[in-house]
């Protein structure tokens, strides 16, 4: 039944199954690609899944239902309510708990014969090649370009599978990185876009259910590995579009002049994947960048004294409809067609979006096209509905 | 006429359009073509310098076009080309600091 060597060999009658297991598992033991001694190399498999978020839910879910026997878990984060639309492994009554507290408590209550290690931390340069040495396979559920470089230079540099997966909006990639045997992320991309070039899920958004697609692929691909069945997503990338409901497959070569998996390596042990991700240099950018601001109360005390202060919101129309305080809606990307329409005759202007980083761009610009006593309204809506206006919902 | 599919996050500075029909007889000058008809996709595919950014990969096909003949890579009718980004959602948590 095998097409490869399993990544974790056979027990050979150190590790056994109880009767109970045995009942758990039958739908896997009348298998002839599981069966009895692949139950047994899944429950002797060490998994690591790094965060307990949109792709580690259903990851860690779905290993732990299957008798993987140790799954370990990376996170340092709390539940907050917004999770909750994607992240199925924490409930409404887990909000302000570490994620690693309630990811524990759903995977012992889905399988208590699961050995659930918790690294309730951030992964680091410093410790990632010791939480990996531990485990078989990394299953890479992050959210940011530094850590998935981590993540993969780590997997590269111990020789272990890093099961990759990644979304936005209605799309998803999902691979495996092995470079044993084919191509690591950095033959894919070797080099990360610079900060602000490239959106997240928490400024694109993302469909909950998407996660769900392709966590349970990169699930599926770990147990392939682990039993040895099947053909693995080594040297293919899956792409997943939601919106098409269509999957293509793309062809993935190893680079030869890969920096960390080719033949004359340069990146030897972990960098400073902050660095590497421009993230100080963005910083220093920004702050040669700063713009004037405006906080939210000091813009309610002009309003409310009459003053002559015109507000702008530069978010998108359907934004502008789950919360607004009644402001000229001109989308930021409209902004440079429509400045015309703010005549505003040198009164002061205050520019407002939901955090503060698109207005202040908005405000950059409508400096560089000549308006004077421009504010960026410091953390947007956000912070008017924290201050001001309660009835104003977060979103 | 080749098409380019354009994925989510390059949608907006192409009108929102999934699939871009495209002139041109190789894989560089379709992409020419492309940002011709929507300059604003320009400075999000390219560099200040003209290279193609390393962490848009194009593909014709299923193949890499790094590993056929790069911007020379011949295109002809039907042909698909497909622009693939670098994405790095997930779950929030998983940070490095």
């Amino acid at each position: 039944m095998q097409t490869r060597q399993p990544l974790v060999e056979s027990p050979n009658g150190a590790v056994e199954l109880s009767n109970d297991e045995i009942s758990r598992y039958s739908r896997h033991l009348i298998m002839p690609e599981v069966a009895l001694d692949g139950q047994k190399q899944l429950k002797s498999a060490k998994i690591l899944t790094v965060g307990t978020g949109g792709l580690g839910s259903p990851l860690a879910l779905y290993l732990a239902a299957a008798g993987i026997g140790t799954l370990g878990i990376v996170d340092f984060d709390v539940v907050d309510e917004s999770n909750l639309q994607r992240q199925i492994l924490h409930g409404t009554s887990d909000v302000g708990r570490p994620k690693v507290e309630s990811a524990r408590d759903r995977i012992e209550d889905i399988n208590p014969n699961v050995n659930v290690v918790v690294h309730e931390e951030a992964l680091t340069s410093e410790n990632a090649l010791e939480i990996f040495a531990d485990y078989d396979v990394i299953v890479d559920g992050t959210d940011n370009f530094p850590t998935r470089y981590l993540v993969n230079d780590a997997c590269v540099l111990l020789g272990k599978p890093n099961v990759y997966g990644s979304i936005f909006r209605f799309e998803g990639q999902a691979s495996v990185f092995y470079a044993e045997e084919g191509p690591c992320y950095r033959c894919l991309y070797p080099e990360p876009p610079p900060p602000g070039l490239v959106p997240s899920c928490a400024e694109g958004g993302v469909l909950g259910i998407l996660p769900g697609a392709i966590g349970t692929i990169q699930a599926t691909e770990t147990v392939k590995l682990i039993l040895g069945i099947g053909e693995p997503l080594i040297g293919r990338l899956m792409l997943y579009d939601a919106l098409g409901m269509s999957f293509r497959e793309m062809k993935l070569r190893k680079d030869p002049d890969c920096p960390v998996c080719g033949e004359n390596p340069t990146v030897t042990e972990l960098i400073d994947y902050q660095e590497f991700c421009g993230i100080p240099q963005a910083t220093a950018a920004e702050q040669a960048n700063v713009v004037p601001e405006i906080s939210v109360s000091d813009l309610k005390d002009k309003l409310d004294r009459g003053e002559d202060i015109f507000v702008l919101d530069v978010r998108e129309p359907h934004e502008y409809e789950v919360a607004n305080i009644g402001a000229k809606l001109i989308p930021l990307n409209e902004l440079p067609e429509r400045l015309v329409e703010l005549q505003t005759n040198g009164s002061e202007i205050a520019v407002h979006c939901r955090s503060g980083a698109r207005s202040a761009r908005a405000v950059k610009l409508m400096q560089e096209a000549g308006f004077g006593n421009v504010y960026n309204v410091k953390d947007g809506i956000l912070a008017w509905s924290e201050e001001i206006d309660p009835s104003v919902p977060k979103y | 006429m080749p098409k380019v599919k354009i994925p989510t996050p390059l949608r907006q500075y192409v009108s929102g359009n999934s699939e871009v029909e495209v002139g041109g007889d190789t894989a560089g000058a379709a992409l020419g073509d492309l940002t011709d008809q929507h300059p604003d996709l320009r400075q999000h595919l390219y560099t200040g310098d003209g290279k193609l950014r390393s962490f848009v990969n194009v593909y014709k096909g299923d193949e890499d076009i790094r590993y056929l003949d790069g911007p020379d890579t011949e295109v002809s009718d039907g042909d698909e080309l497909s622009i693939i980004p670098s994405i790095a959602g997930g779950s929030a948590g998983g940070r490095c600091r």
